[in-house]
C-alpha cells in the first residue's frame, strides 16, 4: 500500500542517541503516557504517528523538557540522551534545549527581522565572538534551512512577513542555528500547503545527515516518505516501533494495521 | 407525519418570496441595530450636553476684567508717599488722582471716591507701592498698571450681574456701575485673556479675580511623578512575577483575587489609609504631593497590574515556546520577547491609570490637599515634593465650595484645564498603542 520507494529507507549502522525507558507522563490525574520505552537513533528520522490525543506530541515534548513549563505535568521514568538522564536534578533545561532543538506545529518566528530570528539563539548562548562570526552562523543556518537563497537580500525584513512555508523553514533554520544534536519537530507541515510541505520534507531528509530528527506527524504518507523508523502511539501507549518499511507493509500489531489502513484514528 | 410535513413546508417556497420565519428574523436584526443606534445617540447627547455646559460655564474663567492705567510717578510723589504714616493709603490717593487726570484728558466726567475705587479694585495702593519699591528706576517713567477688577465688576462684564439684579452692599453699589461704564468707555477697564488663571496661584476667598490653577498644576505634576516612579516598576514587576513565574497555588490565587478587589475599593479608603500610615504613623508632611502621590500609587497599582497581566496574557504562547525552544531561559524569554510585545498594552494601561489618578479628589481630601490656599510655587524639586500644595481636582473642589460666585466659573474653568490634561494623556495612550502595536 505504501510502497513508496525511498532511497534512504535502509537503516545504516547507527548508534542510539536517545534512550527512553518506562516513561510515564501525568497531567494532573490524567495518565497521558504509559510505559513508553523507545530508542531513537542518530542520523535517523524517527516518526511518531497515531490518532489525535494519543500522546505523541506529549512524549516529544518530554525529550527537551518543554513539559516543564506546564505546572501540572509530571514525568516519571528515564530519558537518556548520550547516556545522561535529562531529568537528573543537575541538568539545566536551558542547556538541554540548546542541545535538543525544536520546531513547532505553527510557524512561530519572532516578530523581529529574519537575521535576528536566527541570531537570537547563538547570541544568548554566546556562540559568536563578533559580528562577522554571527553573520557566518546566520548564513550557515539559513542555508541549512534551505531558505538562504530566498531571503539573503532581505535579512532585515521582518520574519513574520514571509509565507507560511518560508516561515517554517526559517523556524527550522533558527532551531539548527544553536548547533543542536537532536531536532524535534511537532507536526511541522500541518499548517503548510503541499509545495511547502515537499520543501520541508526534503529539508528534513538533508538534516538527517547531522542530527537525530524526531518528527510527529498526522500524515502517514509523510511518515512513510521521510522517516526510517516509525513509532505508533495509541491511547498513551507505544504500540509498535520498528523500521518504517516494516510498520507500513507488515505491522505486527493489529491496531497499527487498523490505523494505517484507516480503520481507526 | 404531520410534523415532518409542517417542518418541510416553508422550505418548499420559492427563493424570491421571503417566508414568515425569515421576515421575523430580519425584523429582529433590524430592531437590534436600532436599539444600538438609540443607545449611542443617547450617549452622544449626554456627551454634548456635558461639553456644552462645561464650556459655557468655564470659558468665562479664561477672561478677566482689569483696570489698565498708565501714569508717571515722580520722585517727589514717591518721597511724599513714603513719608506718610499710612503709606498704601497715600499711594491709593495718588492712583485716584492719576485716574481722574486720565478721565479728564479723555473728556469724561464721572464722580467717584476712594470707597468706590476700593469696591472696584480692592486696595490698589499696596500693589503700586510694592512695584515702585522693587523697581525704583521706574520712578519718573511711564508705567502701565493692570489691576484685576473685583468679582462684581468681572461679573457685570460676563453678565452675571446686571443693573436690575445688583444689590447695594459694602461690596458693591448700583451707582458703581455708572463708574464702570464710564471707565469701560474710556478704555481703562478692559476684558483680557486671563493668563493668571492658567499660571497663577490660588487667591483669598474674597478675590476670585486673582485665582489661578498654575500652582496646583505643579502639585499634580509632582504627584504624578511619584505615582509613575512607583506604580510602573512595582506594578510591572508584580505582574510579570504573577503571570510568568509564580506557581499556581492557593496563595497566588488569593493574591490575584485581592488585586481584583483592590481595584474596586473606593478611593476614599485609600485616602484614610494614607492619612493613617503616611502622615500619622510615618510622619510625612501633610498636604504634600509626596503623600498624595503615595496614596494615588496604592490606588493606581491594581489598575496597572490588571492591564499589564492582560497584555502579558495576550502574547501568544507560541512566542514563549519559540524562545524556550532555542534555549532561552525563562527570564530571557520574558525580557527579550514577551515584554516588548506586551509593552504597548502596559503603556496604555499605565497612562490610563495615571489619568485616573490625576482626576482623583477623594483621597486628597483626607491627606489635607484640599481647602487651603495654595499660594506659593515650589522653590525647587525637593520643595515640590514635600511643601504643601494642592492638586488640580482638589483645587477645583476648593473653588466650588467657596461662597463668591466668581469662584464658580473658576471651578468650571479648572475642569476644562483638567480635561485638557486627561484628553492629552489619553491621546498619547492611543498614539503609543498604534505605533508599537505589532502583529505576529
Amino acid at each position: 500500500m505504501y510502497d513508496i520507494p525511498h532511497p534512504t529507507q535502509e537503516t545504516a549502522v547507527t548508534d542510539v542517541k536517545i534512550k527512553a525507558k518506562d516513561v510515564q507522563v501525568y497531567y494532573g490525574d490524567n495518565h497521558a503516557i504509559k510505559d513508553v520505552s523507545v530508542e531513537i537513533e542518530n542520523n535517523t528520522v524517527t516518526a511518531f504517528i497515531g490518532p489525535s490525543g494519543c500522546g505523541k506530541s506529549t512524549f516529544l515534548r518530554c525529550l527537551n523538557r518543554m513539559n516543564d513549563t506546564i505546572d501540572i505535568c509530571r514525568v516519571e521514568g528515564d530519558i537518556l540522551i548520550d547516556g545522561d538522564d535529562i531529568y537528573d536534578k543537575r541538568v539545566d533545561p536551558v542547556q538541554l534545549r540548546a542541545k535538543v532543538g525544536m520546531v513547532f506545529q505553527k510557524p512561530n518566528p519572532f516578530p523581529k527581522s529574519i537575521y535576528d530570528n536566527i541570531a537570537y539563539g547563538p547570541r544568548i548562548h554566546g556562540m559568536a565572538r563578533n559580528k562577522a562570526e554571527l553573520d557566518d552562523i546566520v548564513e550557515r543556518a539559513l542555508r541549512r534551512g534551505a531558505i538562504w537563497e530566498e531571503v539573503k537580500d532581505r535579512l532585515q525584513a521582518p520574519g513574520t512577513g514571509l509565507s507560511g512555508g518560508q516561515q517554517q523553514r526559517l523556524c527550522i533554520a533558527r532551531a539548527v542555528a544553536t548547533e543542536p544534536e537532536v531536532l524535534l519537530m511537532d507536526e511541522p507541515c500541518s499548517a503548510l500547503d503541499p509545495i511547502a510541505t515537499a520543501q520541508v520534507e526534503e529539508l528534513i531528509d538533508e538534516l538527517r545527515q547531522n542530527y537525530a530528527v524526531v518528527i510527529v506527524t498526522h500524515s502517514m504518507q509523510q511518515a512513510a516518505r521521510v522517516s526510517q523508523k516509525t513509532a505508533f502511539f495509541h491511547l498513551g501507549n507505544l504500540v509498535e516501533y520498528d523500521d518504517t518499511s516494516k510498520i507500513f507493509t507488515n505491522p505486527e500489531d493489529s491496531r497499527t494495521e487498523s490505523y494505517i489502513t484507516g480503520r481507526i484514528g | 407525519m404531520t410534523d415532518a410535513s409542517m417542518d418541510s413546508a416553508p422550505m418548499k417556497g420559492r427563493l424570491t418570496t421571503v417566508d414568515a420565519r425569515t421576515k421575523k428574523r430580519n425584523a429582529a436584526e433590524k430592531r437590534f441595530k436600532a436599539y444600538g443606534i438609540v443607545a449611542i445617540l443617547i450617549g452622544i447627547f449626554f456627551l454634548v450636553v456635558l461639553t456644552v455646559s462645561i464650556l459655557r460655564s468655564g470659558i468665562p474663567a479664561f477672561t478677566q476684567a482689569e483696570m489698565r492705567l498708565e501714569f508717571v510717578l515722580t520722585q517727589e510723589e514717591f518721597d511724599a508717599a513714603e513719608s506718610q504714616v499710612l503709606k498704601t493709603k497715600a499711594y491709593e490717593a495718588i492712583f485716584i488722582n492719576k485716574l481722574s487726570t486720565a478721565l479728564t484728558e479723555k473728556g469724561i466726567s464721572v464722580d467717584f471716591n476712594a470707597a468706590a475705587i476700593e469696591r472696584l479694585l480692592g486696595k490698589p495702593g499696596s500693589t503700586i507701592r510694592e512695584y515702585f519699591r522693587a523697581n525704583p528706576d521706574q520712578i519718573g517713567q511711564p508705567v502701565t498698571f493692570s489691576l484685576p477688577a473685583s468679582s462684581r465688576v468681572d461679573g457685570y462684564f460676563k453678565g452675571r450681574i446686571s443693573r436690575d439684579t445688583v444689590v447695594d452692599s459694602r461690596f458693591f453699589e448700583a451707582t458703581d456701575l455708572d463708574l464702570v461704564d464710564a471707565l469701560a468707555d474710556a478704555g481703562i477697564i478692559v476684558r483680557n485673556f486671563n493668563w493668571n488663571f492658567i499660571t497663577g496661584s490660588d487667591s483669598g476667598v474674597d478675590n476670585p479675580g486673582g485665582a489661578g490653577i498654575g500652582v496646583s498644576v505643579i502639585g499634580s505634576f509632582f504627584m504624578m511623578l511619584v505615582v509613575l516612579a512607583l506604580s510602573l516598576p512595582i506594578g510591572v514587576a508584580a505582574s510579570i512575577y504573577l503571570e510568568e513565574f509564580a506557581p499556581q497555588n492557593w496563595f497566588t490565587d488569593l493574591i490575584e483575587v485581592n488585586i481584583s478587589n483592590l481595584a474596586a475599593v473606593p478611593s476614599i479608603v485609600f485616602g484614610i489609609l494614607g492619612l493613617a500610615v503616611f502622615i500619622q504613623f510615618m510622619h510625612l508632611p501633610q498636604s504634600a504631593p509626596l503623600v498624595g502621590g503615595l496614596v494615588l500609587t496604592l490606588m493606581t497599582l491594581p489598575t496597572i497590574i490588571i492591564s499589564t497581566r492582560a497584555s502579558l496574557k495576550a502574547v501568544p504562547p507560541s512566542i514563549r515556546e519559540a524562545a524556550l525552544g532555542v534555549g532561552a531561559s525563562k527570564m530571557q524569554t520574558v525580557f527579550h520577547h514577551v515584554l516588548p510585545l506586551a509593552a504597548p498594552g502596559i503603556l496604555t494601561g499605565t497612562i490610563i491609570g495615571l489619568a485616573q489618578a490625576l482626576g482623583e479628589t477623594a483621597p486628597l481630601l483626607l491627606i489635607g490637599m484640599v481647602g487651603f490656599i495654595a499660594r506659593a510655587y515650589p522653590e525647587g524639586v525637593v520643595s515640590g515634593f514635600i511643601d504643601p500644595n494642592s492638586a488640580m481636582p482638589a483645587q477645583i473642589y476648593t473653588w466650588a465650595a467657596r461662597a463668591d460666585a466668581g469662584f464658580y466659573e473658576k471651578a468650571w474653568g479648572g475642569i476644562i484645564i483638567l480635561l485638557i490634561f486627561l484628553l492629552t494623556m489619553n491621546i498619547i495612550a492611543i498614539i503609543l498603542r498604534r505605533r508599537f502595536e505589532r502583529r505576529w
